[in-house]
């Protein structure tokens, strides 16, 4: 650059042995500096053991919970065995899932994507269209929604990862308004326009389908949520996966290196594509239908609400997120409609009538005196609890 | 002469700053004298402008305390430390690429009344050009912009980073000039790689490493002079010696 | 011939509307980073409580018209400066967690709209003339039309004018380019953000009492609707720009009334044709380069 060698410096880079590293080492070096945070919990083999104990224990009890009878009044509105709680609990599963697979997106890979109710909706949207129209049967009618639900990531994708940041937020936005608008439209009476669409139940097997069989659906949720948080831990900690987080702290420090973050954050991008459009499947079948809401960015949103909810970066908060914001949802709807809210002057009633008005308020309020969300206070609390059990022993 | 014992206008000591998670500023510790100019020098990548920046805060600091004659400054935000009496003229010149001159000049006003005689003296080239949009200026023009900006206040202090890269021999002598001329009447802390452009200005040294100050010194010509020293922090042979210098696209990252 | 010659006006009349809320997010992006989900929220107030006031002060006259456009614009304004102040300065250079509570706040003010002004739409009433047509070359245009792009264009102008005239409107053009380089010259920027924000909410509550007439009504999803394609625009027209936003509402507005028309598919048109710009020119027809 400079015109006179004579007087100017070498840079510290040509001078140090750092060149001998490898991109490689690097960017793992780049990966495990960013990955620290995380892995901090499991760093003892007693912890992992016990972490390992405790989430199968949850696994087989909400594995049970179909064949006992338990009450959670004020939460659920029937004992565990019956259709009501378990479509309910279902539905929080699911929603798990679909916050855990957006988690991907802006958790793993700092994507603020407004368009993640697109691939949803290609789940849900796709599968009811292919068994109505093409009569296969549930799985290949499955395996051909996931195969749509990849090409349309893939190239939704590859557009919108051109721009970063804000730019991309409002890209995939523009892609999944597109969507909306076409479900809306109802092309050759495929989607049912503003009613949404039901899938034939002749491709169907029978025990997914009635209110009889609502716990084989709530299994079925529950494998799939299994599922995602498989798959989400794997990609997390998979070579792309720590690209993309690099890229998220710091895309000039991978540029460097001579990694390509753009492909790292496609597969992310087509992974949690693929994973939303899987739950949006299961999505139908649970709820033997889907409307345009599915696909709109307020659904979005609402993925975006049950992961800074839960804690933007943490995998289990997004989970908790997606539980959290469903029963929560349900139970607004039902405090909005209820007389002690219709008795309040207007000034109190009309905002708490309107369950969106609490959550977006909620939202609010966390974003502004929660950072972290759910996971991040709890984190300060433990860390505070330790700090002072610590300070108490000296 | 200057005093032994005059109070230093600017004392930096224990400052640390990060970007986006790298120690870029590692515990730095200076004085800057009251009157001179005081010459910030280290290899590509040592962190001489993250210290500038991370000084008017420009960059978040994580530690280390600041005094800008006797009054803490760490944790003030950016423009109140300016407004104190700081100009600052950045690395790769910022001018505001779609204003014009004037425009560029009007909005460093902070003085009731600034030193417009001066930097129409100092850069007549500017007064010609006053309605031409910034980004049009050839990068010589450009960079008497982006000192006339700070040139039109009454400073305690200037940060000056690096006026004369990128320049032609002859408009690097003239920015050399300038500065000179402003040393009469400002201390300035000026980092530069031309170190014909140091031994000309420059009373004083530091010498930064890793983000780290590594050397000091009195006399900067002193120091330029000992091949042993320039050899061993700056890289590269004192007087005449050539050295290819290696571009510059990243520093020490990781 | 008549047909396109309609079609042309009402597409320019909506960009006008696109242009009013574009206007405010680009600018405000451009110097803050923030992508303000809210705006579509400053417009709908706007529009509703002037249907309110005009309901109060008599419709149907050219006063009370322009008495609503004041008003939308002051309500815009000030919903708009406030959500600067309590929400977004409190996050200063946060811009996910900025981005966040505008998408918190628009929530809870559809929400809040449909609990007091309900769900459905509310019809509007203008000045009889708006009802009222021109012949433009053989094409009825429909006065409102007019209206619309005639006041848009003076907002244009207006925000032209402060931008180059005015000190806070040359601190605004520095710090869309550099913001660090505007306060590392000792000018404090918050004030500007304010403003940004101020006529930003101002030109978007001007926009929804316009487009409470070009629509016909009022609904609390109004803002919503508009907010996606003034999003599109402002990309397309290059994040900041004012100009880009300004040619990216006409091509768009006109663009997707066409092919409405012909083809019925107007707002696929225009996602296509963002796709088309980000992969020819990813910074928009006018953007900063990124
Ligand atoms: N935005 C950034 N992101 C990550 N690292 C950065 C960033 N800016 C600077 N750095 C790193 O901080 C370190 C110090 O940089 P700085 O610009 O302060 O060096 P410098 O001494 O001014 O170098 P030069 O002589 O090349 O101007 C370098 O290693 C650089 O790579
Ligand atoms: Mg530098």
């Amino acid at each position: 650059m400079s015109p006179e060698p004579t007087n100017t410096l070498p840079s510290e880079e040509s001078t140090g042995e750092r060149n001998n590293t490898s991109a490689v080492t690097a960017v793992d070096k780049v990966a495990r500096r960013v990955r620290v945070q995380p892995a901090r919990g499991a760093k003892n083999p007693r912890s992992k053991v016990e972490a390992w104990t405790l989430g199968l224990a949850g696994l087989l009890l909400m594995a049970a919970l179909p064949l006992l009878n338990l009450s959670i009044p004020g939460i659920l509105p029937t004992p565990t065995y019956q259709p009501g709680s378990l479509q309910l609990l279902a539905m929080c599963m699911l929603m798990a899932a679909a916050a855990l697979s957006y988690h991907l997106l802006i958790g793993v890979a700092g994507l603020l994507s407004f368009g993640h109710a697109l691939y949803f909706g290609a789940g849900s949207y796709g599968l009811a269209i292919i068994l109505n129209n093409f009569g296969l049967p549930l799985l290949p009618a499955m395996g051909l929604t996931l195969v749509v639900a990849l090409v349309l990531s893939t190239f939704t994708g590859m557009v919108a990862l051109r721009v970063t940041g804000i730019p991309f937020a409002m890209v995939s936005l523009a892609f999944a308004q597109a969507g909306s608008v076409l479900v809306r439209r109802n092309p050759g009476g495929a989607t049912g326009g503003e009613e949404g669409v039901s899938p034939d139940t002749a491709g169907i097997p029978d025990f997914l389908i009635g209110v009889a069989n609502t716990r084989n659906l709530y299994w079925l949720s529950l494998l799939t949520l299994l599922i995602v948080i498989v798959v989400v831990t794997w990609v997390q900690s998979s070579r792309a996966g720590h690209v993309a987080a690099a890229v998220r702290e710091n895309e000039l420090r991978v540029r460097v290196l001579g990694l390509q973050p753009y492909w790292a954050k496609l597969l992310i991008f087509v992974v949690a594509g693929v994973l939303a459009a899987a739950v949006g499947m299961v999505f139908v079948l649970l709820q033997s239908g889907t409307v345009p809401r599915q696909v709109s960015a307020d659904f979005t949103i609402t993925l975006l609400v049950m992961v800074v909810l839960g804690g933007v970066g943490s995998k289990w908060g997004a989970v908790i997120g997606g539980v959290l914001y469903t029963l929560l949802d349900q139970r607004l709807s039902a405090f909005a409609n209820s007389s002690a809210v219709e008795s309040l002057p207007a000034i109190l009633h009309v905002p708490l009538s309107e369950p969106l008005f609490i959550l977006g308020a909620l939202f609010v309020l966390v974003v502004l005196f929660m950072p972290g969300g759910l996971t991040g206070a709890v984190r300060r609390l433990r860390e505070r609890l330790s700090a002072n059990s610590v300070a108490k022993r000296n | 002469m200057i005093p032994e014992n005059i109070e230093p206008i600017l004392r930096v000591q224990g400052l640390r700053a990060a970007i986006d998670g790298s120690q870029v500023v590692d515990g730095v510790d200076f004085e800057v004298p009251a009157t001179g100019i005081t010459a910030l020098l280290g290899r590509n990548g040592v962190g001489k402008t993250s210290t500038i920046k991370s000084i008017i805060g420009l960059i978040t600091r994580t530690g280390g305390t600041i005094e800008l004659a006797g009054e803490r400054i760490e944790k003030v935000p950016t423009h109140k430390i300016i407004q104190r009496g700081v100009g600052y003229v950045p690395e790769d010149r910022e001018v505001f690429s779609a204003l014009s001159v004037a425009e560029n000049l009007k909005l460093a006003e902070r003085d009731e009344h600034p030193n417009r005689q001066l930097v129409d003296e100092l850069f007549p080239d500017l007064v010609k050009r006053a309605h031409q949009a910034a980004g049009s200026l050839s990068g010589g023009q450009q960079q008497m912009v982006s000192l006339a900006r700070a040139l039109l206040n009454d400073n305690k202090l200037l940060l000056v980073d690096e006026p004369t890269k990128g320049l032609a021999p002859k408009i690097v002598q003239e920015v050399a000039q300038a500065l000179a001329v402003a040393a009469q009447s400002v201390p300035i802390l000026l980092v530069e790689q031309n170190l014909a452009v140091v031994r000309q200005l420059a009373a004083g040294a530091i010498i930064l490493s890793g983000g780290k100050v590594v050397h000091r010194t009195e006399s900067a010509t002193d120091f330029l002079n000992d091949e042993a020293l320039t050899q061993r922090f700056l890289g590269v042979q004192s007087e005449g010696a050539v050295e290819q210098s290696a571009d510059t696209t990243s520093g020490g990252m990781l | 011939m008549s047909t396109l010659i309609l079609l042309l006006i009402t597409g320019v009349g909506l960009g006008a509307l696109y242009f009013l809320v574009a206007s405010g997010l680009s600018l405000i992006y451009g110097l803050m980073g923030v992508l303000n989900f809210a705006h579509g929220a400053f417009l709908t107030l706007g529009a509703f409580v002037s249907w309110e006031m005009s309901r109060r002060i008599g419709e149907g006259t050219w006063l009370t018209f322009i008495i609503t456009l004041v008003i939308g614009a002051a309500v815009g304004g000030v919903f708009a400066a406030l959500t600067e102040f309590a929400l977004i300065r409190p996050l200063y250079n946060r811009h996910i967690e900025q981005v966040l509570v505008t998408v918190g706040l628009s929530l809870a003010a559809v929400a809040i709209f449909e609990g007091v002004w309900g769900t459905d739409s509310q019809y509007t009433k203008g000045p009889e003339w708006f009802t009222r047509t021109t012949d433009v070359l053989g094409a009825q245009v429909p006065n409102d039309r007019f209206v619309t792009i005639i006041v848009a264009a003076l907002v244009l102008l207006g925000v032209v004018l402060f931008l180059k005239k005015t000190r806070y409107g040359m601190i605004i053009r520095a710090g869309v380019e550099n913001r660090s380089m505007v306060t590392a010259l000792g000018i404090d920027v918050r004030k500007a953000f304010t403003l940004v924000f101020t006529i930003g909410g101002a030109a978007a509550g001007i926009g929804g009492v316009l487009a409470s007439h070009y629509f016909g009504y009022v609904s609390p999803a109004l803002g919503g609707s508009l907010l996606i394609f003034a999003f599109i625009v402002t990309v397309i027209g290059g994040l900041g720009s004012l100009a880009g936003a300004a040619i990216a509402s006409v091509v768009v507005g006109v663009l997707q009334q066409i092919t409405n028309f012909y083809w019925g598919m107007g707002d696929f048109v225009v996602i296509v044709l963002l796709a088309v710009v980000l992969l020819t020119k990813p910074t928009g027809l006018m953007g900063k380069t990124a």
